[in-house]
């Protein structure tokens, strides 16, 4: 019931904002379906928390403590996104930038967007969630390319080619473990089910199974932006709008990495040497590096915190290839706090471009005397992005960081530089743009800063304490993947 | 092995030789041709192997590729091409004879990688998945090679091609609703590479991807 409530409820959004999305009040209905939606979550997760694991519809859909968990906070960035998206897209409607039919466009592709991350999410079997993943480009391709100009045009060109042909790997991966699944579970629908996968996994070819794995890692990973297959993911967070910057950082690359983490359970159960969790922590690493180096050579806003994002997805992906419980807790922590802070830096980085009236870094400055709470925002934001205590990434890297001590001491100095760097570059750009001389105009509309502070004070918050029924909870999924 | 097996067997073969044939061709026109003809064969060898094994839902995979992927892609692709005047289309970024060659090296290393799995099959077509990943590295070349943006679509859909013929052979098809999602997802894709494509032509009055270079690192 509650699981036709999260699937339901966005993708009648979608439907009904797409007759009626060009609409005055379009924006409210479209933060009220994103509530209905988080609303139903947190029933899910309540009822998940009561009664443990359960499956619907044939077992077609089912829901564990690391899914559910992923559900509930897709669906309350999802919200507060949309509630920041009210008066952005009204500001930029406003100054001229989308017209009607776009906006009509935007709140329908918006609703079907999360539609595809809980389908994703949800979905027991392998297949739908190729599809579903495959559904979230498509539905975000033309939100990229909104403003028609030239540069929206290219980045949505490329993220569309290469996410389509990196997830075409993906789909020659599944066909794979469809190949070895079947062997063992027969013919039809429940060889590729998670759940019955699972339970024969150490029947499974290892042989197909480990190629079956690079290939998903591969396909997923282009989503996830790992270096070298990130090449759309900067591009794409900076030409759009954006409230779509905030959901494909906070909402996408979460989703996929997800779909690579189930995927490498699957495969660790059916090989005895760690062959998935290598490869994983090479990625991870390998974006880490990369990234941290590319984002002092910025000069968009939005695309120096589009690559502070695949930094963040390498530590996650490094995280989970190390494996083990601490790890796993750390890297969900990782995933929770990165997906919170980096759509709120986001809002404020989208207020801040339409009050200067551009993106370049170099223009953007003394943002606290115009409107000192954007200011704030910001460098509060990149401050708990950098991973400085007592904010939740703090935690959740120092984890990662004595873990990796422990386990994989090579690793530890390329991490430790990769951050020292990556912090030079943000604190370095951040600081100018929020002190000094203000070029920043006045907004026509009031900017939504109620969702940049919930945010940071969540991330605030799991840094100082992480209540226990999520310590538990995170635990639970943990021993799930680790 | 049976008659059956070795219709499939021609059309695989068929189909890498579409896949080579496409790699070499210059017209966009001849292309979408080409494009359906692989179609056909894929479907083809779907209904082969659906008659000769019995499994129902091959049949409903196979009607699902005539009516997409000959029927009605080739048709949308063809009025695309008409409203926007591109028939002619002659770049690529190697070239032709260069491509070839990389080609069959893609495709000696699809046959190198694809033996083992091959030898665990045990349907009837299990000498096809080495020609099936075959194609879909002949496809991706092609994206990777050509300039415009109509070959690379065309590219990307053979690519596709490719997976539901490894789905066939080496599985007997997928579940059929992971087939009808793929399917959808095919199909709402061409209509946004649709609609892109005027967007792009609007914006830069020509469909040559070299316009798009813009967003670099320096």
């Amino acid at each position: 019931m509650e699981i036709a409530l999260v699937l339901g409820v966005p993708l009648a959004g979608g439907l009904l904002l797409g007759l009626v999305g060009h609409r005055s009040w379009a924006p409210e209905v479209n933060a009220l379906m994103s509530l209905v939606t988080f609303g139903a979550s947190v029933l899910l997760t309540a009822r998940v928390i009561a009664d443990g694991p359960m499956s619907a519809l044939d077992e077609q859909f089912f829901v564990d403590p690391f899914n559910v968990f992923l559900v509930a906070l897709t669906a309350f960035v999802a919200f507060t996104t949309a509630l920041f998206s009210r008066p952005y897209m009204r500001i930029e409607q406003h100054h001229g930038r989308v017209n009607a039919a776009r906006l009509r466009l935007y709140h329908s592709m918006y609703q079907l967007f999360s539609f595809t991350m809980v389908l994703c999410l949800l979905s027991n079997n392998v297949g739908i969630l190729w599809v579903a993943l495959e559904g979230a480009t498509l539905s975000t391709v033309l939100l990229v390319s909104l403003y028609r100009t030239p540069a929206s045009l290219e980045a949505a060109w490329k993220y569309f080619i290469l996410c389509s042909v990196g997830i075409a790997q993906a789909l020659f991966g599944v066909i794979l473990l469809y190949f070895a699944a079947e062997k063992v579970l027969g013919p039809g629908g429940t060889s590729l089910l998670w759940t019955h996968l699972y339970e024969v996994r150490d029947q499974l070819e290892p042989t197909v199974l480990s190629l079956a794995f690079v290939f998903l890692l591969v396909g997923f990973g282009t989503k996830v932006g790992l270096v070298p297959l990130h090449n759309w993911l900067p591009d794409a967070h900076a030409e759009g709008p954006t409230p779509i910057s905030a959901v494909l950082s906070g909402l996408l690359l979460n989703v996929a990495l997800y779909a690579v983490v189930r995927s490498k359970v699957l495969i660790d159960g059916a090989l005895e040497r760690n062959f998935s969790g290598g490869l994983m922590m090479g990625f991870g690493l390998l974006s880490v590096v990369v990234a941290a180096f590319f984002l002092s050579r910025q000069r968009d806003i939005k695309r120096m915190f589009a690559y502070s994002s695949i930094e963040h997805m390498g530590i996650m992906t490094f995280a989970f290839g190390m494996g083990g419980a601490v790890a796993a807790f750390a890297g969900l922590l990782h995933m929770t706090v990165h997906s919170l802070t980096k759509s709120a830096i986001f809002f404020t980085v989208g207020h801040a471009s339409q009050a200067t009236g551009t993106q370049n870094m170099a223009q953007i400055r003394g943002l606290i005397e115009q409107s000192p709470m954007i200011g704030w925002g910001l460098a509060l934001g990149s401050l708990a992005i950098l991973g400085m205590p007592p904010f939740g990434v703090f935690t959740s890297e120092f984890m990662i960081l004595t873990t990796a001590m422990h386990e994989h001491p090579w690793a530890t100095p390329f991490l430790l530089v990769a951050l020292g760097v990556a912090f030079a570059a943000i604190f370095g750009k951040v600081q100018p743009m929020v002190f000094g001389e203000s070029t920043a105009g006045r907004l026509p509309h009031p900017p939504a800063l109620v969702p940049v502070f919930v945010h940071l004070g969540i991330v605030l918050l799991l840094g100082v304490y992480i209540p226990p029924y999520l310590t538990d909870w995170y635990r639970q999924a943990a021993r799930l993947i680790g | 092995m049976s008659l059956a097996g070795q219709i499939v067997n021609l059309l695989a073969a068929l189909l890498l030789l579409i896949g080579f044939a496409m790699l070499a061709q210059r017209r966009i026109l001849t292309l979408i041709h080409l494009f359906a003809w692989q179609g056909a064969a894929l479907a083809a060898s779907t209904l082969i192997v659906a008659y000769s094994t019995g499994q129902t839902h091959l049949y409903f995979s196979a009607a699902l590729t005539v009516t997409l992927k000959v029927i009605l892609i080739p048709w949308v692709l063809h009025r695309l091409i008409d409203r926007l005047n591109v028939r002619w289309d002659v770049e690529t970024l190697i070239n032709i004879p260069t491509t070839l060659l990389i080609g069959i090296a893609l495709a000696i290393f699809a046959f190198a990688l694809a033996t083992p799995i091959s030898q665990l099959a045990n349907t009837i077509t299990r000498s096809t998945l080495g020609i099936a990943l075959a194609s879909v590295l002949l496809a991706f070349l092609m994206m990777i090679v050509r300039r415009k943006a109509v070959p690379q679509v065309i590219g990307f859909l053979a690519m596709e091609n490719g997976l539901f013929f490894a789905a066939t052979s080496a599985t007997y098809g997928m579940p059929l609703v992971v087939e009808l999602g793929v399917a959808l997802d095919v199909l709402v894709g061409t209509f946004i590479f649709g609609i892109f494509f005027f967007h792009i032509r609007e914006q830069f009055d020509s469909l040559d991807i070299r316009h798009m270079e813009t967003l670099k690192e320096d």
